[in-house]
């Protein structure tokens, strides 16, 4: 069925941190490993050695920032399937291969049913859809379902391989449906954000801002403190012996 | 958007087929015989051609037959109903036509409906895409209704109808330009929305070194530097020149090389229709290449 369920009192997603996120390309590296070897088609790589060219179902973009007031930042970003609430990539579908689930909200691709159309990946704006060139079958983020659900892991690896390889802790999972939960509560500690809203998806993954660098008063001298007692050694503030005569013959001049 | 020529041979020629069915269903006095065959053969080579032709962009090509079941949600999957709905009811209207010398009126109608039904549902696959804000106006349907109208009308022989439907065609065709040029901005999508970061925002590294299906497939930019000129081409031999060869043709009373000219403009607006579809989809912006570093001028346009 590729119409939309009823709002599922579960939605499961994620939250990425883009202050935290030092763009190691970690996450794309897991993802790409655990979801070739596991669910459905793998994701293939093409011309290894020529213009080299694969499928992944998560891709840390980088951008530069000069915000209004402040230094320049950059900022990495992974983007993965943001599991909409309003998924335009569902209903778009023909064959009924693109499905959310009614009981987390995991948006997921039926492979046996994809015609490789293409359709849904023109829906999502987010470039969260890739068809396999060689499978042929659309591929997209499952939120790992076959680890999160799967008791023969231990209960620290039951979450997606991206949240559990991040070494920054830039990638939290959990329930945003429930305002109790750690994620929920990070949204609105950090002002969690929706991407393209006016796009009116209703992402369930949501993005933590960077937050604003440190910045210095005008009269704040950084070296200052650490100079003062060079001075008091020396004795003087003005350079002494050759270096001072020279200076003061070049100003002269 | 890449322009696909499977799909763009797809919507450009069965559309003229559809467009013709509508017509044969629609005549209060329709050929008869081996000239019905003929006319309907025409359609049905347009039509069916067409569609097979859009079977070749698929990756999947075995669960094509699959399409049927999402009628509910699914544009592509109403277009697969509506294309068999009205070739089945027209080749039994057609039947009756060529081998009983029967015209069964209310049969042709519905087929007229039916194929009509078509090109509108083709029209609302890309009508309904939020993401490719060019295609995302009600001008969408509008232009390939009256270009399958058109085109039908042309190889049905109706010059009155030809001359009237090939002027809306060049209005219309005109209002989906300009209006499509400010869809992007209108929508409001930016490097800002699309990453929530504030200030100016700019590329610094894409995800790969190398292109992906993504890029290939939506941030698809070579060609637009001659969007301008292929405008012009595409009116011109689409709506202007088969509109002054209609004109011509009823100003001398259908006298001289009527048939030959009939030929022309036909010719004349295929080419120019599939100029208009190659740009349709060469010109249309996907957002993601907002996340690619694409689109930055559309997005500040207007």
């Amino acid at each position: 069925m590729t119409t939309l369920p009823a709002p599922p009192k579960v939605k499961l997603g994620l939250v990425i941190d883009l202050d935290t996120c030092v763009g190691c390309h970690a996450c794309v590296t897991a993802c790409k490993g655990w979801n070739t070897q596991n669910y459905g088609a793998p994701l293939s790589d093409r011309d290894a050695y020529g213009e080299a060219e694969g499928t992944f179902l998560n891709r840390v973009h980088s951008y530069t920032m000069q915000p209004g007031s402040g230094p320049a930042q950059t900022v990495h970003m992974p983007k993965s399937c943001l599991h909409c609430d309003d998924a335009p990539c569902v209903t778009v579908c023909p064959t009924g291969a693109s499905y959310k689930r009614a009981e987390d909200g995991i948006v997921l691709v039926n492979e046996d049913a994809c015609m490789g159309c293409g359709l849904c990946a023109w829906a999502c704006p987010y470039g969260a859809r890739e068809v396999d060139e060689l499978a042929g079958v659309m591929k997209k983020c499952t939120l790992c379902v076959d680890r999160i659900y799967n008791e023969t892991l231990p209960e620290i690896d039951r979450q997606p391989a991206c949240v559990r390889t991040c070494p920054a802790g830039a990638r939290h999972y959990g329930d945003l449906n429930d305002p109790a939960s750690a994620v929920s509560q990070l949204v609105a500690a950090r002002g969690g954000v929706d991407l393209m809203p006016e796009q009116g998806t209703k992402p369930v993954n949501q993005y933590l801002p960077p937050r604003p660098r440190d910045t210095l008063g005008a009269d704040e001298d950084i070296l200052a403190s650490f100079l003062a007692p060079v001075y008091e050694e020396t004795g003087a503030e003005e350079a002494t012996g050759f270096l001072g005569w020279l200076d003061r013959a070049l100003e002269k001049v | 958007m890449h322009p696909a020529p499977s799909v763009i041979i797809f919507s450009s020629l069965s559309g003229a087929g559809f467009g013709l069915l509508v017509f044969l269903g629609l005549m209060p006095d329709p050929p008869r015989g081996w000239v019905a065959f003929v006319f309907f053969a025409l359609a049905y080579a347009l039509a069916v051609g067409g569609l097979l032709s859009a079977t070749f962009h698929l990756k999947n090509k075995k669960n094509a037959w699959k399409a049927y079941r999402e009628w509910r949600s699914s544009w592509l999957s109403r277009e697969m109903w509506a294309a068999i709905a009205a070739l089945l009811v027209m080749a039994a209207y057609a039947a009756a036509l060529v081998f009983l010398d029967l015209h069964l009126a209310p049969l042709g109608w519905i087929g007229a409906l039916l194929s009509l039904a078509v090109v509108f549902t083709t029209s609302m696959i890309y009508a309904q895409l939020r993401t490719v804000p060019r295609w995302n106006q009600r001008a969408t349907p509008a232009l390939f209704l009256t270009a399958a109208l058109a085109g039908g009308a042309l190889l049905a022989g109706r010059p009155v109808l030809s001359l009237i439907l090939l002027v809306a065609l060049g209005i219309l065709q005109a209002v989906h330009w300009t209006r499509g040029d400010r869809r992007f901005a209108e929508v409001g999508s930016t490097l800002n929305t699309a990453t929530r970061l504030p200030g100016m925002v700019r590329q610094f590294e894409r995800p790969q070194t190398g292109e992906n299906y993504l890029t290939r497939e939506m941030v698809y930019q070579v060609g637009r530097k001659h969007a301008a000129t292929l405008r012009v081409i595409a009116i011109a031999l689409m709506a202007v020149i088969p509109a002054i060869l209609m004109a011509l043709y009823l100003v001398t009373d259908g006298a001289g090389l009527h048939h030959a000219m009939a030929g022309v403009a036909v010719l004349s607006h295929l080419i120019g229709v599939l100029v208009s579809r190659w740009l349709f989809f060469a010109e249309a912006e996907h957002v993601v290449g907002l996340y690619y570093g694409a689109h930055a001028g559309v997005a500040r346009a207007a």
